[in-house]
C-alpha cells in the first residue's frame, strides 16, 4: 500500500443515482478509513470533465434518458473509458453496467451506442424485473451476493466473458447466455444489484479495496451487518462463502 | 342529495357500500373507507362521477404532504361550507368514492389522490382544481420512475384544460407536467430534496439548482414567477402577507399551508380566514401526535421516503432520544436502498437513538456507516425501553408508524 489516500471517484451521481447506489461510496470509504487508510472522494458531476487518476469509480443506475446522456458523456471523454478498461477498479451498476458496454437498445428499437468498455450488449425485456437477487460471487472468498434488482433490461454477454455470479434467485443480466447477474472483468465489476450493493455485500467492498490496496484488510465487524445478511440470504449463509459449505457436506 | 337526482343504481351502491364501511368498522378491521368505496364501485362503476357531479372539488397530489395539505384545504373551505374530505387518506378512487358518500349533501370536496391515480379520479369528478405539491422517489420497486409519474399526470391535466392548476414552482418535476396552456397559480413553496430534479423537465440537460430560482443552462427553461410564496412564519399572497400561526412543526408545513390557503382563495375562501382554520389544526391522522407511555413522552412523524425524511430530520435538531422504525412491506416498498439517500449524518450529536421495525438492521447498519451509535431493537415499544426517559421522537415509515399508533392506541384504551 502507498502512502498515498486512496482515490474514489463517483461518476454522475447527478445523473445517475436513481436508487441509492451513492451508498456504495460511502461503504467504501468508511471501511477504508475504519482500517486507518486515507480516502479522497471526487464527484464528477455531469457537464464537468471526470479526473483520469483515480482509483476506484463508481457509476450507479438511472431512467432511460439520464443513460442516454451517461453515453454521451462517456463517448465525449474517451481517456475516462481507457482508464476504467485499463487502470483503475470500477464498479457498475445496473444503467451503469448498460452504459459501458456496446450498445442499449430501448422499447422502441432505438439503439444507443454506449461507452464500449465491456464486452456486452443490453435489449429492453418485455417485463420489469423487480425483487430481491441472490448470486454466487464469481471472485474468490466473496461467497453469496445479495440485491435488490429493478431493471427492464436484459443483458447478454460475449463469449468467454465471465458474469459477477451465478444467479440462485432472481432475474440478473436474464440475457440469452443463461442464469448469471453483471459481468467481472480484470478491472471492471458490474451488477444489476442495488441495495446498495456493497452495503449488503462487505466482501466484495473489501475485495474492490484490496485492487487498490494489494494486500488483505483486517476483518471488520459491524453490529447489524450479520441481521441484513440473514434476512435475505437465510440462517448459515449469513456471512460464509457458499463453497465451505458445499465442501462440508461432500465430506459427509 | 337526494337518491334520485344520483340514480336508483347508485343509491344502492351507495347503501351497499355504507353497510360494509359499517361492518368492517364494526368487526374492528378499519376505519371502513376503503371497503365501503370498493363495494358501491362494484356495484355502479359511475357512483364517483354520479356523486361528484354539482360539487366543487379539489384535488390534492404530490409525493409528500397530501394528507396534511388535504386536511388544511378542507378546515380553510369549511369556514364557508360543508366539505366531503377522504381524511383516512385513503388516497385510491375507493377512498376518494367513500368520502363523497359519508357527505352526500357537502357542495364542496376535498379529496387526496395518489398521483398514479389522480387521472382516472379527475376524470371522474371534473375537479374545480388541482393541487401539485412536489414528486420525488417513493416506493422504486412498485410505483413508477418519478418521471414517468409526471408523464401520467401531464397527460390527466391535459384531458381537464379548465382546471385551476396550483403547483409548486420550486419543483421542476411539477413545473415539467404543467401544460403551458393551463391557468396555473404557482406556489414558491419550497423544495429541499431535488435528487430527482437533475434533469431538466423539457430537455433532460442538467439543472442549476444552487442558490436561487432554478433554471437549465441548455434550453432556458426555468422556474415560473410565483405568486404565492413563504416568508418566516407567514405566507406571502397576491393581496399581501398573511400570519399562520401553525401548531404542526416545520418548513414543510408551512409550505403545505401555503398550498391549501391557494387552493382555498381560488374557491373564493380569503387568506385571513384560511389561515386561521388552519392554525387550528393539531395532530392529523396521527402525524405530529403526542403520547406518554410510562416514563416516555412520544411525538409521532411520518417519513416514507428520502424527500420526507429529509424534511423530518430538520425536526430533530433539539431531540435528546430519537426512535427510528422502518418496514418494507408492499406499501412501503420492498426495497430498502432508499435509506442510503437519507442524510442521517445529520441526527443530533449527543442524541440517544435507537432503531427498530422489520428492517431495524438496515437502518442499524446505515447509522453504523453514519457514525451514529445506536441501539438495534426490531420491537419499536421494546426499542422505547432503550432510551432515556423524557421526550423521545418517533419517526416511522408508513406501516410501521399505523402499527406503532394502533399498539398505542392498544394500550391507551386498555
Amino acid at each position: 500500500m502507498s502512502e498515498s489516500a486512496i482515490r474514489i471517484a463517483a461518476l454522475l451521481p447527478d445523473v445517475l443515482g436513481t436508487y441509492s447506489d451513492r451508498g456504495n461510496v460511502t461503504v467504501l470509504s468508511q471501511r477504508a478509513r475504519w482500517r486507518g487508510l486515507q480516502v479522497e472522494e471526487t464527484v464528477v458531476l455531469a457537464g464537468s470533465t471526470p479526473p483520469v487518476d483515480c482509483d476506484l469509480y463508481l457509476l450507479g443506475g438511472g431512467e432511460d434518458a439520464a443513460q442516454q446522456y451517461a453515453a454521451e458523456w462517456f463517448r465525449d471523454h474517451r481517456q475516462l473509458g481507457a482508464t476504467l478498461a485499463e487502470r483503475a477498479t470500477t464498479l457498475a451498476i445496473c444503467a451503469g453496467l448498460q452504459v459501458l458496454g456496446e450498445w442499449m437498445q430501448d422499447s422502441s428499437g432505438t439503439r444507443t451506442a454506449g461507452a464500449g468498455i465491456l464486452p456486452l450488449t443490453t435489449t429492453a425485456g418485455t417485463k420489469r424485473a423487480v425483487g430481491e437477487v441472490v448470486s454466487e460471487c464469481g471472485m474468490p472468498g466473496v461467497g453469496l451476493l445479495t440485491g435488490f434488482e429493478n431493471h427492464m433490461g436484459r443483458t447478454t454477454l460475449a463469449a468467454g466473458v465471465a458474469p459477477l455470479g451465478r444467479t440462485l434467485s432472481g432475474v440478473g443480466n436474464g440475457g440469452a447466455d443463461g442464469g448469471g447477474d453483471g459481468v467481472l472483468t480484470s478491472t471492471v465489476v458490474g451488477t444489476y444489484m442495488h441495495g446498495p450493493v456493497l452495503a449488503r455485500n462487505p466482501a466484495l467492498a473489501d475485495a474492490l479495496l484490496q485492487t487498490v490496496t494489494g494486500e488483505p484488510l483486517p476483518p471488520l465487524d459491524l453490529p447489524d451487518q450479520e441481521a441484513v445478511r440473514r434476512i435475505r440470504l437465510g440462517d448459515g449463509a449469513a456471512a460464509r462463502p457458499r463453497r465451505g459449505r458445499l465442501g462440508a457436506a461432500r465430506r459427509s | 342529495m337526494a337518491a334520485t337526482a344520483i340514480g336508483p343504481r347508485t343509491a344502492v351502491a351507495v347503501r351497499a357500500g355504507r353497510m360494509a364501511g359499517a361492518l368492517s368498522r364494526k368487526v374492528g378491521l378499519g376505519a371502513g373507507a376503503i371497503i365501503a368505496g370498493r363495494v358501491a364501485l362494484r356495484l355502479d362503476g359511475q357512483a364517483l362521477s354520479r356523486l361528484a357531479a354539482g360539487r366543487r372539488v379539489v384535488l390534492v397530489s404530490g409525493t409528500n404532504g397530501k394528507t396534511t395539505t388535504s386536511h388544511m384545504t378542507a378546515a380553510a373551505l369549511r369556514t364557508a361550507a360543508p366539505v366531503a374530505h377522504n381524511d383516512t387518506g385513503a388516497n385510491m378512487p375507493d377512498g376518494a368514492l367513500a368520502a363523497l358518500m359519508e357527505q352526500p349533501d357537502a357542495p364542496l370536496a376535498v379529496i387526496e389522490v395518489d398521483e398514479l391515480h389522480l387521472g382516472a379520479v379527475a376524470d371522474a369528478v371534473h375537479p374545480a382544481a388541482v393541487v401539485l405539491l412536489n414528486l420525488s422517489r417513493d416506493q422504486l420497486d412498485r410505483g413508477t420512475e418519478v418521471h414517468a409519474v409526471a408523464r401520467s399526470l401531464a397527460a390527466a391535466l391535459r384531458r381537464h384544460p379548465d382546471t385551476l392548476v396550483v403547483a409548486n414552482a420550486d419543483d421542476p418535476v411539477v413545473v415539467g407536467a404543467v401544460q403551458p396552456s393551463h391557468r396555473v397559480v404557482w406556489v414558491a413553496a419550497g423544495m429541499s430534496w431535488l435528487a430527482d430534479a437533475g434533469g431538466c423537465p423539457r430537455c433532460g440537460r442538467r439543472l442549476e439548482t444552487g442558490v436561487g430560482p432554478w433554471r437549465c443552462t441548455n434550453c432556458g427553461m426555468t422556474r415560473p414567477t410565483p405568486t404565492w410564496g413563504l416568508d418566516e412564519g407567514a405566507v406571502r399572497h397576491p393581496g399581501g402577507r398573511t400570519e399562520v400561526r401553525l401548531t404542526l412543526p416545520g418548513r414543510f408545513n408551512l409550505g403545505n399551508a401555503a398550498f391549501a390557503m391557494a387552493a382555498a382563495d381560488a374557491l373564493g375562501v380569503p387568506p385571513d380566514a384560511a389561515a386561521t382554520a388552519i392554525a387550528g389544526l393539531g395532530s392529523i391522522a396521527g402525524r405530529y401526535g403526542v403520547h406518554r407511555r410510562g416514563p416516555h413522552e412520544l411525538r409521532l412523524m411520518l417519513a416514507k421516503n428520502p424527500a420526507g425524511w429529509a424534511e423530518t430530520l430538520p425536526l430533530l435538531a433539539d431531540a435528546r432520544a430519537v426512535l427510528l422504525v422502518v418496514n418494507a412491506r408492499e406499501a412501503d416498498g420492498r426495497d430498502t436502498s432508499w435509506l442510503w439517500d437519507v442524510p442521517f449524518e445529520q441526527l443530533p450529536d449527543g442524541a440517544a437513538v435507537a432503531v427498530a421495525g422489520e428492517r431495524a438492521a438496515d437502518v442499524g447498519l446505515r447509522l453504523s456507516y453514519a457514525d451514529v451509535s445506536h441501539a438495534t431493537e426490531p420491537d419499536p415499544l421494546a426499542a422505547l425501553a432503550l432510551l432515556p426517559p423524557g421526550q423521545v421522537q418517533v419517526v416511522a415509515n408508513y406501516t410501521a408508524f399505523l402499527s406503532i399508533r394502533r399498539r398505542l392506541a392498544t394500550e391507551e384504551a386498555a
